[in-house]
């Protein structure tokens, strides 16, 4: 198996785990990890890609490297703003629930723990 | 033997992305996505992407990482009224069901793949004696599809534009972050005035071989923005209050000397963001030296957040 087939399915699997980290997480600090777990499998796909297209002396394609620096830089600046909304929520509210009737401080159920 | 290390890279990096989802405590996901993003590098080196890997070292997995620490540790405390939102096991199990097919589904098109791979690697190559610049990257990036650079720089903007609109009411042009109140004795203090001299040259060395080899603005200037953050932490100096002309200046400075030789482009090549013949190489260092201060700022503005203290008197 070659470098980019196998990190190639490895971007598979890791777009899945993502995916999954962000609908099954409640807390939106994991949901920003899941998402950049997530991205990162989408460039991890396309440098195996980009590997593929090796040719002219070059070590892979450079066209989708360069993109690829340019996607992280800008996934890097959502991130910094994601996580500010986030600090901004629990500055405000006390709390970082992203549920739309929830209270300011989530009451402890009786029975719990 | 490079196969055997493929296979613990990959292994590992799916081991440690499965911990950051699964595991329980906050912080112990961060710092897993923080060995992840490390590691991710040495992938990146395996697939011959030596920029990319830069990158990723010095954004995906340095700047990145602080960012979420800082965020974990402030909100330490958030994580436990959260429990009652645990989706229900039938959610979840659906969510694995979901996230499997996504994976499958991808997993078949990487061994579907066409063979030979199209590439634009000879298009680069026989292109690339034009722009004068050896680095086939900086090439792309600069020349022969700068508009996607420019707007990045642009996009960075905008979401320190947005980072700091999330300021409250009275502390508007003030300063981002808390006040830092450090041992000035301490290992940090001392850190913070040993390692910057070193990192402004290792940052001016790997932004001026960007032009012929692995390296480049974006790289050099996270590695400024880098030694900025250390000597704030370290409290040897304030963060400025936002409200600085001298900041905004900079911070639109790059942008605009790139704007403007793209307008030049139109006068003298015909086309915006076009180079005349001959002139390109200057132009290319001319750009890249403008964003480097402009994107040293941005980058570490994005990680300081919000102005938090208020306007100076």
């Amino acid at each position: 198996m070659t470098a980019a087939t196998l990190f190639g399915l490895s971007a598979a699997l890791l777009v899945g785990l993502g995916l999954f980290g962000l609908m099954v997480n409640p807390h939106p600090l994991r949901k920003i990890l899941a998402f950049n777990v997530l991205g990162s499998g989408v460039f991890l796909l396309f440098g195996a890609i980009a590997q593929r297209g090796a040719a002219a002396g070059m070590g892979g394609d450079p066209v989708p490297q360069a993109l690829l620096i340019t996607g992280i830089v800008v996934a890097f600046s959502a991130t910094a703003l994601a996580v500010a909304l986030l600090l901004r929520l629990f500055a405000v509210t006390g709390s970082v629930t992203l549920a739309n009737d929830a209270p300011a401080q989530a009451p402890v159920e009786p029975g719990e723990e | 033997m490079t196969d055997l290390l493929n296979i613990g890279l990959a292994l590992l990096i799916l081991g440690l992305a499965a911990w950051t989802i699964v595991t329980r405590e906050l912080f112990v996901a961060v710092a897993g996505f923080i060995a992840y993003g490390l590691l991710l590098t040495l992938v990146w080196v395996q697939l011959h992407g030596i920029d990319v890997a830069l990158t990723e070292a010095a954004i995906g997995g340095g700047l990145t990482g602080v960012l979420l620490i800082g965020a974990a540790g402030r909100l330490r405390h958030s994580a436990v009224a959260l429990n009652l939102e645990v989706p229900s096991t039938p959610v979840r199990w659906l969510a694995g069901v979901v996230s499997a097919a996504v994976s499958i589904a991808l997993g078949v098109c990487v061994l579907a793949l066409p063979d030979p791979a199209p590439t634009l690697a000879h298009e680069v190559a026989a292109n690339i004696a034009d722009t004068g610049v050896g680095n086939p990257i900086t090439a792309v990036l600069l020349a022969f599809r700068s508009m996607d650079t420019l707007l990045e720089a642009i996009v960075l903007l905008f979401a320190l534009l947005g980072v700091w609109s999330l300021a409250a009411d009275h502390s508007w042009g003030g300063r981002p972050g808390a006040l830092q109140q450090v041992d000035p004795n301490g290992i940090l203090a001392y850190a913070a005035r040993v390692l910057p001299p070193l990192g402004i040259i290792v940052a001016t060395y790997i932004f001026w071989v960007g032009a012929d080899d692995p390296g480049g603005k974006f790289q050099g200037a996270t590695i400024l923005a880098a030694m900025w953050l250390l000597v704030l932490m370290a409290g040897l100096v304030d963060a400025p209050p936002i409200s600085r002309t001298w900041l905004r200046l900079g911070l639109v400075a790059g942008p605009l000397v790139f704007i403007a030789i793209g307008l030049l482009g139109l006068y003298t090549a015909g086309d915006f963001l076009g180079y005349p013949p001959g002139f390109a190489k200057p132009l290319i260092v001319a750009i890249e030296l403008a964003l480097l201060p402009s994107l040293t700022l941005v980058l570490g503005l994005l990680l300081l957040g919000a102005p938090q203290r208020g306007m100076p008197q």
